[in-house]
């Protein structure tokens, strides 16, 4: 640990070195319990600032054009827009009840929003803040997932236990897909081939084909010395070049990472406690994980799967978004 | 995307409007749909699942007055054949109806009794007990206390035979979990409320008298399942002691302050449907619904053995909100799940606590495990 630490040093001074500004990613984490946003230098590792926000803060998305930072504040009813180069929310988008994720296409024109408390999804002009459609799905609607390709929304509902597709074009259901007990998040492959789907107490990841949306392959988790029922998988994140997909268990403490080739967990990282969800660095050497637990963000060195280091943040924290 | 074909899947809530006594407290409501708001709130999230994969779920509503004949009426009910009953019904009319002949191959969910008993010698293999024992929420509470090393318990028990068997529970989770009963005593005043002018009065002077010279103790803990006198030793105590057990610290499967693991989605959803706080009976019927929506979506069947069977499988879970996986126990049928220590206003803990340690299931420290089960599932 120490040692890392220390290399981890060495190599900031050494980056240091070429460029100050170029390398420094800037993390904003949501805290659920804090009302609050913290900024934090990823280079210095000290927060820049604390953005006060709406209730109950969870989902925090980035925009692909990297201006604004979206946050669902749940008790709000509001999504709360961070400009970037203010550090402040500058606005409010009418969300519709009890948001708590939501996903935006890869233009950055629409938001698809998860609308726990009504059972739909809310789907809306960016710009304008204007909602262009509402879809219902299962009961409390979670995970929200944009396709590559801008053409499917996969929404998990938690009760009801299915990962819902919507057709962006005609923001209708073109299949519900049946997972594990309590669906919390859903990735799609950089390629699009396939949508991931991590079911908290069934203790499961799905791999789900989008060629005909059928689960090709689910995968179980297994800690020596750590309760079966303590491995809830919530949040999950690809590694830069697909290989790896890392998966936070809540409960039991870790990060695994599974060979998204052969579906093996290949290593269990020790967090903080109770990890929801996580971002990577855009260089893709670092993934930032928010400790539920612990009021703070541990950060995974990615070539070597150590944890490396821990910050402090605010209370309860709860998601991950990163600006290079 | 609609499914082409739709299967029904009926449940029946049976109930009996029982006389309550007078709650001891103006807080406790007496809700004409305590329970059943619960169930039609479990089925209709069945049947918005249902709905993405062609299944219904039609829940019919049978409550029988205080004189009726639930028997009767479960008989009606049991004559179309194997039902899906969720009964919110006392243990007496429970036993009657599950030990009905054309009851044999029927689920009965039990969403109300905690007598030992019926999970005990009086088990059923076509009982499901969504709600927790007595012994299960004396372990719980007893498992706190130890944590906090509260180890010292004085016990002041009512007249009932139910006080005494939870009293029993209460004994030996301190065997168990190395608590002790200092002393146990019968709580012997006037009981009911006490809602007349010099009523408080009364209490103020009668529960000191009641608890006097009990000797060194950390807690009270009132043994009252029936609400005759519980409510009112709080504060009231002779020494300046906590009041734990069927009142004051409860241990519970639900409780109106709960937020956690999704909890507060429950209650804003219940509270959106019927427009009040939800119960712990309202809890127990939502939870039988959702365990019987969860079989027969995942399992894909529809008959009632089928369901019975994919209950009773390793491949069930059901999520109640209490952040884990809730599965049936195999020698009782009783559900496991993790127990509220709530006070009246909020939520101290959740047991199983921390260092109590099982191979299997840390709830299964809660409760008979199936060493000591003495149910014979017939």
């Amino acid at each position: 640990m120490f040692r890392s630490v220390a290399s981890l040093t060495l190599a900031a001074a050494l980056l240091s070195l070429v460029s100050v500004r170029a390398f420094a990613t800037t993390i904003f984490v949501s805290n659920e319990e804090g009302n609050s946003v913290t900024v934090i230098n990823s280079k210095t590792l000290k927060t820049i600032k604390t953005i006060p926000t709406s209730r109950r803060p969870r989902g925090i998305i980035m925009n692909p054009n990297y201006k604004e930072v979206y946050v669902a504040a749940g008790d709000g009813d509001t999504i709360d827009v961070i400009d970037t180069s203010k550090l402040a929310v500058t606005r409010h988008l009418n969300s519709g009840p009890d948001p708590e994720l939501m996903a935006v296409d890869h233009k950055g024109k629409r938001m698809y929003i998860a609308n726990e408390d009504n059972s739909q999804v809310t789907i809306m002009d960016i710009a304008s803040g204007k909602v262009l459609g509402t879809v219902a799905v299962g009961v409390e609607p979670e995970g929200m997932a944009v396709s590559p390709n801008d053409k499917y929304t996969v929404a998990t509902s938690e009760s009801t236990s299915m990962a819902h597709v919507i057709d962006n074009a005609t923001m209708k259901l073109i299949a519900n897909v049946l997972v594990d007990t309590r669906p919390r998040e859903a990735k799609f492959t950089a390629d699009g081939s396939q949508v991931w789907v991590s079911s908290e107490i069934g203790g499961t990841v799905a791999v789900i084909d989008t060629k005909d949306w059928k689960i090709i392959k689910k995968i179980g988790f297994e800690v020596p010395g750590v309760r079966p029922e303590l491995l809830q998988p919530v949040g999950m994140q690809f590694s830069k070049d697909g290989k790896l997909l890392f998966v936070a268990l809540g409960p039991a403490n870790r990060v695994a990472v599974i060979d998204t080739k052969t579906y093996k967990v290949k290593k269990y990282i020790l967090v903080g406690q109770r990890p929801w969800h996580m971002a990577l660095d855009p260089d893709g050497t670092k993934l930032y994980v928010a400790n539920g637990l612990t009021n703070d963000m541990t950060i995974i060195d990615v070539p070597s799967l150590e944890a490396v280091r821990s910050v402090p943040v605010g209370r309860l924290p709860w998601g991950v978004a990163v600006m290079p | 995307m609609t499914p082409k074909t739709i299967k029904t899947i009926n449940i029946v809530y049976l109930g009996k409007a029982y006389k309550e006594p007078l709650p001891l407290s103006l807080l406790d409501k007496d809700y004409a749909d305590n329970g059943l708001a619960g169930a039609e709130l479990g089925v209709k999230d069945d049947n918005r699942t249902g709905s993405f994969l062609g299944v219904k779920f039609d829940l019919a509503k049978d409550i029988v007055p205080a004189d009726g004949d639930v028997v009767a009426k479960a008989k009606q009910i049991l004559a179309q054949g194997p039902a899906i009953i969720i009964a919110d019904l006392k243990a007496p009319d429970l036993l009657a109806v599950v030990d009905l002949p054309e009851a044999k191959n029927a689920i009965i969910f039990n969403t109300r009794s905690s007598e030992d008993s019926l999970r005990q010698e009086d088990c059923r293999a076509n009982l499901f007990h969504i709600i927790p024992d007595w012994a299960m929420r004396a372990d719980a509470l007893a498992q706190y206390l130890v944590w906090k090393k509260w180890n010292r318990w004085f016990v002041l028990q009512g007249k009932l035979p139910a006080d005494k068997e939870y009293v029993g529970d209460v004994k030996r989770a301190a065997g168990r979990f190395g608590g002790k009963v200092t002393e146990d005593r019968i709580y012997k005043f006037s009981t009911g409320a006490s809602r007349s002018d010099t009523g408080y009065q009364q209490i103020q002077t009668q529960m000191p008298e009641a608890t006097e010279g009990a000797g060194s103790y950390d807690v009270v803990w009132v043994a009252d399942t029936d609400q005759a006198f519980g409510e009112y030793v709080p504060y009231r105590t002779y020494d300046a002691k906590p009041v734990v057990g069927t009142q004051g610290l409860t241990a519970v499967a639900w409780h109106p302050s709960y937020d956690q693991y999704a909890g507060r989605q429950l209650h804003d959803a219940f509270e959106r449907f019927d427009k009040r706080d939800m119960t712990e009976r309202d809890y127990t019927a939502w939870l039988a619904a959702r365990a019987i929506g969860q079989a027969a979506v995942h399992s894909n069947k529809t008959d009632v053995k089928g369901l019975r069977d994919y209950l009773l499988s390793d491949a069930f879970t059901v999520a109640g909100d209490k952040g884990e996986g809730m599965n049936f126990r195999k020698w009782d049928h009783q559900l496991r799940q993790p127990i509220l220590i709530a006070g009246p206003r909020s939520v101290v803990s959740i047991s199983p606590q921390k260092g109590f340690l099982h191979p299997k299931y840390l709830t299964d420290t809660l409760g008979f495990d199936k060493p000591e089960s003495k149910c014979k599932l017939h």
